[in-house]
């Protein structure tokens, strides 16, 4: 359902086990008001695409997902005529000695729906909610894609040639997320929402753990989110997200830990730092001081 | 005639409710600092404060923000500005003083053509004096070719201003031929080994199902990612210049190339560089960048290039162009671990160093110790030829093999002529 206040929303997510802050749930419910995608823009693994999820739960409605990816192009992200169907109604009809009408063949029936399109049409299961559009990765797609989208993101429409123009009913809620690895254009993001999504504050992440990771101890999510918040003190090259603070605590709890120790870090450190100069920077002093409770300096 | 308007008060403007007013007069204020706002974000502003409980500082806060920022870099410049404006009595005052040191940082300055300039310059003695013109004439006119040859071996510290004018005007007449990489997308092409099946069969339900034609697709061809990165510090300065306009003009035909200056701290200039008209474009970068002509740290400039922008911008086989003297007398290790890290990020890295000059150029500073090891290639920088060289380099995407650390490539100019 849609919720009807800022506080609404926030409960409603919660339902969905995402634990937002205020000022993101402010965000969403603007856009639900608005009818304005919402661009969110962040350090992987804080959240962005699981927003989307909750979002969709909420809505009750299924999440359409648009993966970018270099050379993404109209035929894969909006709609394309299923080729192969229609030459067999062509020799179908031959066969009977009929010639079919052009718009026998160019009908809704061989139309294949990709995401963007389908966002526009209601859901047959819900038809009474906005549809949820999830825009992944933005900033992996070419630039001409991003001036292909503007149509769609501003009128909410988008027109196929054998059919005509396809508008919206209900405008669906689109979600563009980018993990920064360019600039997106000023056109773009002016037609959106925008929000930056940092890392959760020590209180909010330990709700997300204790929802994402339950199979772990309480004491040792505590323990884990404090450790990972004095990890992101660090000078590190990529400071270990949400999405790793819960894989570490699931990996902890799978290798049967109760307590952190600096054994059990070392083992584990993979699930939090990616690259060897930040495993290198994590050396054992470092961790028993990161354990102890201080941050190291430097 | 309006008989209700008295005839001696100028035209108000439509009395808005308090609330738009304000609104308007804060996006106006940032648009003052710096952030590209139009009058449209004031109105989208308003519209969102309408489904928001206005009372909740928190909520006008996220809502304003959702609205007017478009990076995380404007955040605290925004809160601080919102901050002051909602809350203090006396705030534009106060906010006024604050955004005016930041202004320079942030604000477009106002566009101006130094060739527009010039030519109104021009014209007022030009009616003055009758030969003046006669004058003007002989420098627009195409350099002669032993003019072009002169220019271009010149070392640009010895330029004067108007030599400086003639060989601007000839980096800009190029249009640099750069290598296209084969990818492995496909696009549809005329001709080709691979069939399209799927365009063969749009066009074949076009044709009442008949496959007439085959339609065919081939890889896609991309130029490769550039980026430069331009030590501005004193001892490069009339080199770093030079470099920019000579980056303007790739830049051009360029789809996928990012310049970044730094001295003390890293600069990206890349938008500036945009700009068609390229006075315009580095009078932009000149009043954007801070420390120009100041000291280096390089080391520094490189570890903020690697943290944050060296995943986004070198994607894809990129050619990284490392633009300095290599003369940094601090933090050495520093310089040889972010420059080893670069290093694994790019796919080569391409040093251009204005000291190969000199032909007893040896690599002793110990700051070009740490980079030596790290480079590709190693090339002059210091006139026009070794610029133009660089076009053949870029022309050619294979990585070089690697050079012996010890001997640098020699420069073009040949054995000095003692020898």
């Amino acid at each position: 359902m849609l919720p009807t206040s800022i506080d609404r929303t926030l409960t409603q997510l919660e339902a969905q086990q995402y634990f937002a802050d205020r000022e993101t749930a402010t965000v969403l419910y603007l856009a639900l008001r608005m009818q304005r995608p919402l661009f969110l823009e962040g350090e992987p693994g804080v959240g962005k695409t699981a927003l989307a999820q909750a979002m969709a739960g909420m809505l009750g409605t299924r999440l359409l997902r648009l993966q970018c990816y270099e050379g993404l192009d109209a035929a894969s992200a909006l709609y394309e005529w299923d080729y192969p169907r229609q030459i067999m109604a062509l020799r179908l009809a031959e066969a009977r000695g009929e010639r079919p009408e052009q718009q026998s063949l160019y009908h809704d029936d061989y139309l294949l729906k990709r995401p963007l399109l389908e966002a526009l049409l209601p859901d047959p299961a819900r038809p009474d909610v906005p549809r949820v559009l999830l825009i992944d990765e933005i900033d992996r797609a070419d630039e001409p894609f991003e001036a292909f989208l503007l149509e769609v993101l501003s009128e909410y429409q988008v027109s196929i040639p054998e059919i005509g123009v396809i508008r919206a009913e209900r405008p669906p809620l689109i979600v563009i997320t980018s993990n920064r690895t360019r600039e997106v254009h000023d056109a773009l993001k002016r037609r959106c929402l925008y929000q930056w999504m940092g890392y959760p504050g020590r209180d909010r992440e330990l709700q997300i753990v204790a929802a994402r990771a339950p199979e772990a101890a309480v004491a040792l999510q505590q323990q884990a989110v404090d450790f990972i918040h004095r990890l992101r003190g660090i000078d590190l090259f990529k400071a270990p997200g949400i999405a790793e603070a819960i894989d570490w605590c699931r990996a902890l709890a799978a290798l049967g830990v109760a307590e952190l120790d600096p054994q059990s870090v070392r083992n584990t450190l993979g699930v939090l730092l990616k690259y060897q100069d930040d495993l290198a920077r994590a050396d054992g002093p470092t961790i028993a001081e990161l354990l102890a409770g201080a941050a190291p300096a430097g | 005639m309006k008989p209700d308007v008295p005839q001696d008060m100028p035209p108000r403007p439509i009395a808005l409710p308090m609330l738009a007013r304000n609104v308007t007069h804060f996006t106006r204020l940032l648009r003052d600092a710096g952030f590209g706002l139009s009058p449209a974000h004031a109105v989208d502003a308003l519209e969102a404060l309408r489904h928001i409980d206005i009372g909740a500082r928190s909520e006008v806060r996220a809502a304003l923000a959702a609205l007017m920022l478009s990076g995380p870099d404007q955040r605290p410049l925004f809160d601080a500005a919102f901050d002051l404006f909602w809350r203090d009595p006396d705030w534009e005052g106060k906010l006024r003083a604050m955004l005016l040191p930041r202004v320079d940082a942030g604000a477009p300055p106002p566009r101006r053509s130094n060739r527009l300039a010039d030519a109104l310059a021009a014209r007022q003695p030009a009616a003055a004096k009758p030969d003046q013109p006669m004058r003007e004439e002989r420098f627009t006119a195409p350099l002669t070719f032993s003019d072009r040859e002169r220019l271009a071996s010149r070392d640009f510290e010895t330029l004067s201003a108007d030599e400086w004018r003639a060989l601007q005007h000839l980096v800009r007449t190029r249009r640099a031929h750069l290598a296209l990489q084969r990818t492995r997308r496909l696009r549809a092409a005329m001709c080709g080994t691979r069939a399209d099946l799927r365009a063969s069969a749009r066009l074949a339900v076009r044709q009442h199902g008949e496959w007439l034609r085959w339609k065919y697709r081939k890889h896609a061809e991309r130029k490769p990612p550039v980026v430069l990165l331009l030590d501005i510090s004193g001892s490069m300065s009339q080199y770093s210049r030079a470099v920019l306009y000579f980056c303007h003009a790739l830049m051009q035909s360029r789809e996928r190339m990012h310049v970044f200056l730094f001295g003390t701290r890293l600069t990206n200039v890349t938008r500036a560089l945009r700009e068609r008209d390229p006075d315009d474009a580095v009078t932009l970068i000149a009043e954007q960048v801070r420390d120009w002509a100041g000291g280096t740290r390089i080391g520094a400039a490189l570890a903020a290039f690697n943290r944050q922008w060296a995943r986004r911008t070198l994607s894809g086989r990129a050619t990284v162009l490392f633009v300095s003297d290599g003369i940094d007398l601090e933090h050495i290790d520093l310089l040889e671990r972010e420059m080893a890290r670069l290093r694994r990020f790019a796919h080569r890295i391409v040093w251009l160093n204005p000291l190969l000059r000199y032909a007893g150029f040896a690599p002793q500073a110990r700051g070009i110790q740490a980079i030596l090891p790290h480079v590709d290639a190693l090339r002059p920088a210091h006139n026009l030829d070794s610029l133009l060289a660089l076009e053949t380099l870029l022309a050619d995407t294979s990585r070089p093999p690697p050079m012996p650390p010890d001997r640098p490539t020699a420069p073009r100019q040949g054995n000095p002529p003692w020898k």
